[in-house]
């Protein structure tokens, strides 16, 4: 296309078709050079932060990681120490990581499922009030979660009491059993934009088809399973890989519902924890925020088109 | 150093995954079975019923009641124990330190939308159409993966200060000793300290506008372009005569949304300076007087605010993005 086009430029005026040239292959060197120095800042300190990790202690304390390339040193200690050491000062980021993991699991799964429930609900089974509670549903996309964490926290740790009469316990719960409540608030979160997504999506599959089904006297249990299941699959991957970034990398839920010990804070919380008190212990702060960011940056890399379809979609949670 | 990891300490953790999987199995195939059962002739209520009920159970408990909570609490005391009307809100627009955490919202507000889609906009149009077109986009987006806190460190190592006589480990400061500068303490230092933090988000959110940017301007038509370069448009011309005005809805995308979420930021101010130094945000602050100060009127009325905020941003994009499906 391109080479058409000048070509006829030059044809109609060669002397101004030299000198468009000209400019163009300045901006178009002046446009790659913008390019490269984007490329450069949006890569550098990441990688500045990786090789940092993989440094002994006492070098990434006393000179910058560029200087490596003069003295190249490389350990695993610092992720050894990181992940392994049971000593309360340095990370035990590995009971963190798998805190990270069992919250992140079921709070994928569990909207996952309920999402789909309610969004097949409105959008194939028809009764009367159905569109008031979709836009029930879809209005509650705009409460931040913040408008939610005081009240939802009490009522874990209260239980709810309506004019001082205990109308429900409070969970009570104790080390492990605190994932649950993790899960719920997760849950309860993502629901109105994974229903909102999957309704989206659902209600685009052509009548027919359903209509067809259940002439054939299949049940909406049957429909839902063999029919829309398999249809929507590249909704519910989208929608499973944006809520699983989404928890991965909360600090804000996991904070305020699994407390910051190790028996259930998830490696965010952790995180944010070493930053603060060990703003200094580069050596754990390195290689711990680096386990942290390699398991979604594996997931971007190996799903891209899912990844960017579902942050597309999902932009407006919270 | 002690290195003998405990295992058998995390299996209560792995025993609750998987009393957690197994009670997904159990509420998915208990819906399942009793949606079976329900006869199809039946009213679709009771189908409907079976469907919706986890979902509508759950947002009761987990956002509408407690939403309607939280605005109570914004007009009680500080335990909750009684009502003092406005002075919750009295205290945010009036007292210093709260009005500082407005203030910085604003400057967030102001700033990041604008230099994302920026930046976007400009890496976009400069990759567009090249060889390295892919791998150029999948570099800027990779901090998308990234979480919020993750980033934070990455750029509290960038920002790193000794002292002038001994070698800098942070990139910034080096690069200002080698123009012969003295390093800075820049995140202790308001009010410049809140850009450093903006230039956080910005380096995250950057990918995500490229990313809309690019496939709307994929989306122009081919022939607009090329009737704009016979008629001789110089590229800066084709940028803000054809392109930009082509793609004025993908800008708008990316800026609203890039609006509430700036709104929202926490995890960024809480991990790289604690919201000290004059930087907290209406989020950050809210976590703070809730559940460090136990000051949950205060907090609440922080909540009742952003949800102020945030709702006429939200309620437009969901019509744009209705309009864009139609």
């Amino acid at each position: 296309m391109t080479t058409v086009s000048s070509t006829v430029t030059v044809t109609q005026s060669g002397a101004r078709g030299a000198a468009q040239r000209v400019r163009q292959s300045l901006t178009s060197r002046t446009a790659g050079i913008v390019a490269i120095v984007i490329a450069l800042l949006w890569t550098t300190p990441t990688f500045g932060l990786f090789l940092s990790s993989l440094r002994p202690e006492d070098q990434i304390k006393t000179t910058g990681w560029w200087t490596f390339f003069a003295d190249p040193q490389l350990t695993l200690e610092n992720y050894r120490q990181v992940l392994f050491s049971t000593s309360s000062s340095s990370g035990q980021m590995a009971s963190f990581l798998i805190n990270s993991i069992v919250i992140t699991i079921p709070s994928v799964l569990f909207p996952l499922a309920f999402a789909a429930f309610a969004a097949y609900a409105l959008a194939w089974v028809p009764f009367r009030g159905r569109n008031l509670i979709y836009i029930g549903i879809f209005a509650l996309q705009v409460v931040p979660l913040q408008m939610a964490l005081v009240p939802l926290l009490s009522f874990f740790s209260e239980g709810v009491s309506v004019f001082g009469t205990q109308i429900m316990p409070a969970w009570e719960l104790e080390g492990a059993s605190r994932f649950a409540q993790v899960w719920f608030a997760h849950t309860c979160f993502a629901l109105p934009l994974g229903v909102f997504l999957l309704h989206n999506f659902m209600s685009e599959l052509p009548g027919e088809l359903i209509e067809a089904a259940r002439v054939d006297g299949a049940t909406h249990g049957v429909i839902f399973r063999r029919l829309i299941l398999p249809l929507v699959a590249p909704a519910l991957a989208a929608f499973g890989i944006f809520q699983f970034l989404w928890v991965w990398n909360d600090l804000l839920v996991g904070l305020i519902f699994a407390g910051g010990t190790a028996e259930t804070a998830p490696m965010t919380v952790r995180l944010a924890q070493m930053a603060g008190t060990k703003g200094n212990e580069w050596q754990r702060l390195t290689a711990g925020a680096f386990v942290s960011v390699i398991v979604p940056l594996i997931v971007f890399l190996s799903m891209q088109r899912y990844f960017v379809r579902g942050l597309l979609a999902g932009s407006v949670k919270g | 150093m002690n290195l003998d990891f405990d295992f058998a300490a995390e299996q209560p953790k792995l025993v609750q995954l998987l009393l957690g999987i197994v009670a997904f199995c159990a509420v998915v195939a208990l819906l399942l079975l009793l949606l079976d059962r329900a006869p199809m002739r039946q009213r679709a209520r009771l189908h409907a019923a079976i469907l919706l009920a986890p979902a509508l159970i759950l947002l009761a408990i987990g956002l509408v009641v407690p939403a309607v909570r939280t605005t109570m609490l914004s007009f009680m005391s500080g335990d909750g124990a009684a009502w003092v009307g406005l002075d919750n809100y009295i205290w945010m627009f009036t007292q210093p330190e709260a009005v500082t955490v407005l203030r910085n919202t604003l400057i967030w507000l102001a700033l990041v939308p604008i230099l994302v889609t920026s930046v976007g906009l400009l890496y976009a149009v400069v990759v567009d159409r090249t060889r390295f077109e892919s791998i150029a986009k999948s570099l800027v987006f990779l901090p998308m993966a990234i979480s919020f806190v993750g980033a934070g460190i990455i750029w509290k190592f960038v920002y790193a200060y000794r002292p002038e006589e001994s070698d800098q480990i942070g990139l910034l400061n080096q690069i200002v000793v080698a123009l012969g500068g003295t390093p800075q303490q820049w995140l202790l230092e308001p009010p410049l300290n809140t850009l450093f933090l903006i230039v956080v988000m910005v380096w995250i959110q950057a990918g995500f506008a490229t990313v809309v940017l690019s496939a709307a301007i994929k989306g122009i038509p081919a022939e607009i372009i090329e009737a704009a370069k016979l008629d001789g448009a110089s590229p800066v011309q084709m940028f803000f005569r054809v392109t930009l005005p082509s793609i004025r809805s993908a800008v708008v995308v990316v800026l609203v949304t890039q609006s509430i979420g700036t709104l929202k930021l926490f995890d960024i101010v809480r991990t790289m300076t604690g919201g000290q130094f004059d930087t907290s945000v209406i989020a950050n602050e809210m976590y703070n007087q809730a559940f460090r100060y136990g000051e949950t009127g205060k907090g609440a009325a922080l909540a009742v605010f952003l949800f102020v905020l945030v709702t006429p941003i939200v309620v437009y994009q969901i019509r744009q993005r209705r309009e864009a499906v139609r």
